[in-house]
């Protein structure tokens, strides 16, 4: 289990990291997810102690990182961003230098990394050079890499970047599958990936978590947010007084032809527009469009990262409910 | 311990995968040997003083091609974070890392053994002064190459790393000579006279040990060691 409190990290001026907060427990895969430059990177290094941040501390497993960090790096496979690797060994020699740092020797090194070879489909690359490999098989390595010790906890940065369709689907099994009876946190900018692999998804931007639920609870909060987009003549005063009973109306647009448009919105998750129908029909007004509009994940995503939101603070709610 | 003999390993592995370690040892022996010879048959001598002359201007060029790339290419690469991430701490690494190249710096050396043979084969050499002479080069080279190596922890470049720390090197070897000492004022002298890299192998190239000269070397190379193990620590991202 990971534990992440309060950590705060400057690079200068810059403020990287703004008092985060994780928890990845047992058996659960978490995507940190965020735009680039949003502070994730970071965050995984001063997990792994390779950067100090300000304040905050990190355990795993019990495993304090200021008290114990060689133990809780034991704990740990952790895949860098951008894979770095060794360039002019090759994978077997990469391999057995990883395990003897994690004092695995001898038949029982060998016997591990035959299995570590299975696992990563690595068998054809074993006696090539690192240099050599393509970005699929450096990022297999990579993963081999983090697992030779079968750590119970895995951090991976940006797992799947670089890498084909095919590639991607293959590294989110062997995600999946290892996050069966791992703590693992991973991270991405794509939320398609976050939500197809993770229980649970932590959104960072500009250093801070904005956001975190289950994929459904997060969509969930998209679909909550319903608009509507209508085109009405008639009667507005009485109309907006009906309307204001089970929508708010954000935008109002005269046309040039005397029809004016309505933005509404709509924190209702039933499907209003019969409603919306009804109340220009009691009114006796005429509407010649009425367009519903569901939010996207994607436009949740766009809306948490942009920067100051009041969806934050909902969301952090629901997050805790 | 076993952790850092196993960095050492690792480096001596890329050492001798890549052709560093095959060009490094034949362009110091081909150099060596020739200089020696070149004067070895002119003085009807049988002795090897005149290599242990020309060893310390070799040492000043080949050591900082040894240590160039041992920090500077893992800055560079980004591979630092793959090793930090390890299980492993900071001494362990520099250790290893410093005793690998040492390790080169050592075979290469042992690789003009046969000139020692040479010599005896043609007279008799004073095996005192010949042994007192290679325990000289040997701590000579490792405060070399522990200079090396910090130079190499600060820099991602590693012409950079080979330029600057030719530099040091080169200074700290003419601190004791005239050219250097004329311009200190004279209350500097002693300092200058101390801190020289090769006045301390002076007396070991005439064949006295010197116990003075050993702790010198031993303190070099610890206190680059250690400084290395500060700088590290700061740099375990690129």
């Amino acid at each position: 289990m990971i534990e992440v409190r309060e950590i705060t990290k400057h690079f200068g001026e810059t403020l990287a990291v703004d008092n985060v907060n994780l928890t990845v427990n047992k058996g659960e895969v978490v995507g940190f997810l965020g735009p680039n430059g949003a502070g994730k990177t970071t965050t995984m290094r001063v997990m792994m102690g390779l950067l100090t941040p300000e304040t905050g501390t990190v355990r795993v497993n019990g495993k304090d990182l200021w008290e114990e960090p060689i133990a809780l790096r034991e704990q740990i496979g952790y895949l860098p961003e951008n894979t770095p690797l060794y360039e002019e060994l090759p994978v077997i020699d990469l391999l057995r230098f990883v395990g003897r740092m994690h004092k695995i020797y001898g038949r029982k090194l060998e016997d591990r990394i035959d299995e570590i070879i299975q696992i990563c489909s690595l068998s054809e690359m074993v006696y090539k050079d690192v240099a050599e490999l393509s970005r699929g098989y450096r990022q297999r390595v990579g993963l081999a890499v983090a697992i030779i010790h079968d750590p119970p906890c895995l951090i991976l940065d940006e797992p799947t970047s670089g890498l084909d369709p095919t590639q991607i689907i293959e590294i989110r099994r062997l995600i999946r599958e290892a996050g069966k009876e791992k703590a693992i946190l991973f991270s991405t900018h794509i939320l398609d990936e976050a939500q197809k692999t993770s229980d649970r998804i932590v959104v960072i931007s500009r250093g801070r978590i904005v956001a975190e639920g289950t994929p459904e609870s997060l969509a969930k909060m998209a679909s909550g947010q319903k608009s509507y987009e209508i085109e009405f003549i008639g009667d507005k005063p009485s109309l907006l007084s009906k309307l204001s009973d089970f929508v708010a109306v954000t935008e109002e647009e005269k046309l040039m032809d005397g029809w004016t448009r309505f933005f509404l919105t709509s924190t209702n998750d039933l499907d209003v527009s019969e409603n919306i129908f009804n109340a220009v029909v009691s009114v006796n007004g005429k509407m010649r469009k009425l367009i519903p509009k569901v939010a996207t994940m994607e436009e949740v995503f766009l809306e948490l990262t942009r920067g100051e939101s009041t969806a934050v603070v909902t969301t952090k709610e629901e997050a805790q409910a | 311990m076993r952790k850092a003999l196993n960095i050492s390993r690792k480096e001596l592995k890329v050492y001798f995968e890549s052709p560093i370690a095959y060009i490094f040892i034949t362009a110091f022996l081909v150099v060596s040997t020739w200089l020696f010879f070149r004067t070895f048959f002119l003085m009807n001598e049988a002795t090897m003083r005149g290599f242990f002359v020309i060893v310390p201007w070799i040492t000043l060029f080949f050591v900082p091609a040894i240590t160039m790339r041992l920090w500077a290419e893992e800055r560079k690469a980004g591979t630092n974070e793959l090793l930090f991430s390890l299980p492993v701490e900071e001494w362990q690494v520099v250790l290893g890392k410093y005793l690998a190249a040492l390790a080169v710096y050592a075979i290469t050396i042992a690789l003009t053994l046969p000139l020692a043979v040479t010599v005896g084969l043609l007279g008799q050499p004073e095996w005192g002064v010949v042994f007192a002479n290679y325990l000289g080069t040997l701590l000579l080279s490792s405060a070399v190459l522990s200079i090396g190596t910090f130079v190499s922890s600060m820099t991602k470049n590693q012409i950079v790393a080979f330029i600057i720390g030719v530099i040091i090197v080169a200074g700290l070897m003419i601190a004791g000579e005239p050219i250097v000492t004329l311009f200190l004022p004279t209350a500097f002298y002693p300092l200058a006279e101390y801190l020289s890299l090769s006045n301390h192998f002076s007396g070991l190239a005439r064949g006295v040990i010197d116990t003075r000269d050993v702790i010198y070397y031993a303190l070099v190379v610890f206190l680059c060691q250690y400084l290395t193990v500060k700088v590290v620590r700061g740099t375990k991202v690129k």
